[in-house]
């Protein structure tokens, strides 16, 4: 059966046509949700998407958080259903208080749009992906920011293109490089990197696939339990 | 009664603030070269009707800490709470 996976448009969200294209190329079936739409469609995942929900005024994602939709995310992460925060989406989970930290102007103040590569936290693997925003760089409070290394909640961080972590490789100044946290409890996970424009091999390199592989295994584990 | 309320909005101490060290990095050039640690925030004002200075207070600082400003990486700052003129008034006589 294939997992059903609702991606959230806000207005201002612009990767949300590639979320649903690259969950289809990966064998979910995705099913388009809008931001005042009081539920998920039945979704066994959630994603939310890249781009600027209501032109990033106040904060990233300041705003987006208060939306009607979100009561159902935060319901289905509640429920240990799979959330994935891209870009925007990770700004509006931080500001949602479902992941730590919050995105801050990147150092160096320029978007910046091009390939890098980040290192799964968890296998060690190099995953060549692209990164196109301006506020991109992760802060914590120092005291926070010793839970989410603790606690095993950085996901990805920035490296070089064999793995190394170096901050030559941070494209925008986050603390200790991290490009990606999930919750203690793993099923909520938020990145800058964009994984839905690098699934299809035709287009380019396919870093984003596994990032997708986790979201629909965990949404068929969370459908068979 | 209405109470107009200014907040301000500072990024928290320690974070780096990109926006300050550019605007740092520029004063030089323009013959300003004693100046440091700068740093940029933000600024909102807004109305609110209440039934007193205090709970205009109290309503501004909850509308802050949930929405107005991130207390992960802000500070904010209640500057004034003061009595803004009824929206309503009629304007004084006087002549044409």
């Amino acid at each position: 059966m294939k997992p059903r996976v609702a991606v959230v448009t806000f207005p201002g969200s612009n990767d949300d046509r590639d979320a649903l294209r690259a969950v289809r190329l990966m064998g979910g079936e995705p099913v388009s949700v809008w931001h005042a739409d009081p539920g998920l469609a039945g979704a066994d995942a959630v994603i939310l998407p890249g781009g600027f929900s209501y032109g990033d005024y106040l904060r990233t994602g300041a705003i987006a958080r208060f939306a009607r939709v979100m009561e159902a995310v935060r319901e289905l992460a509640s429920a240990g259903g799979p959330v994935l925060g891209i870009c925007n989406g990770f700004q509006i989970l931080c500001e949602a208080g479902l992941l730590p930290g919050a995105l801050i102007r990147n150092r160096g103040l320029a978007f910046v749009c091009r390939w890098i590569s980040i290192r799964d936290e968890r296998s060690g693997d190099v995953l060549p992906v692209p990164i196109k925003h301006g506020e991109g760089q992760f802060a914590a409070s120092p005291d926070e920011l010793e839970r989410i290394e603790g606690d095993g909640m950085v996901a990805f961080r920035y490296c070089s293109p064999d793995g190394a972590l170096d901050e030559a490789f941070n494209p925008n100044g986050s603390l200790r490089g991290i490009a990606g946290v999930r919750n203690r409890r793993g099923n909520v996970l938020g990145m800058m990197p964009h994984p839905e424009h690098a699934v299809d091999p035709d287009l380019g390199p396919t870093g984003g696939q596994q990032v997708f592989e986790w979201l629909l295994s965990s949404a068929r584990a969370a459908v068979s339990a | 009664m209405r109470f107009r309320v200014r907040l301000l909005v500072t990024l928290k101490e320690g974070l780096l603030d990109p926006q300050g060290k550019a605007v740092e990095s520029a004063l030089p050039a323009l013959g300003w070269d004693n100046v440091s640690d700068v740093g940029v925030g933000k600024y909102l004002r807004f109305e609110v009707e209440a039934e007193g200075e205090e709970a205009a207070r109290k309503q501004a600082e909850q509308m802050a800490n949930r929405f107005l400003t991130n207390p992960v990486i802000e500070d904010h700052a209640i500057l004034e709470v003061e009595r803004a003129e009824p929206a309503t008034a009629t304007p004084q006589a006087g002549p044409r």
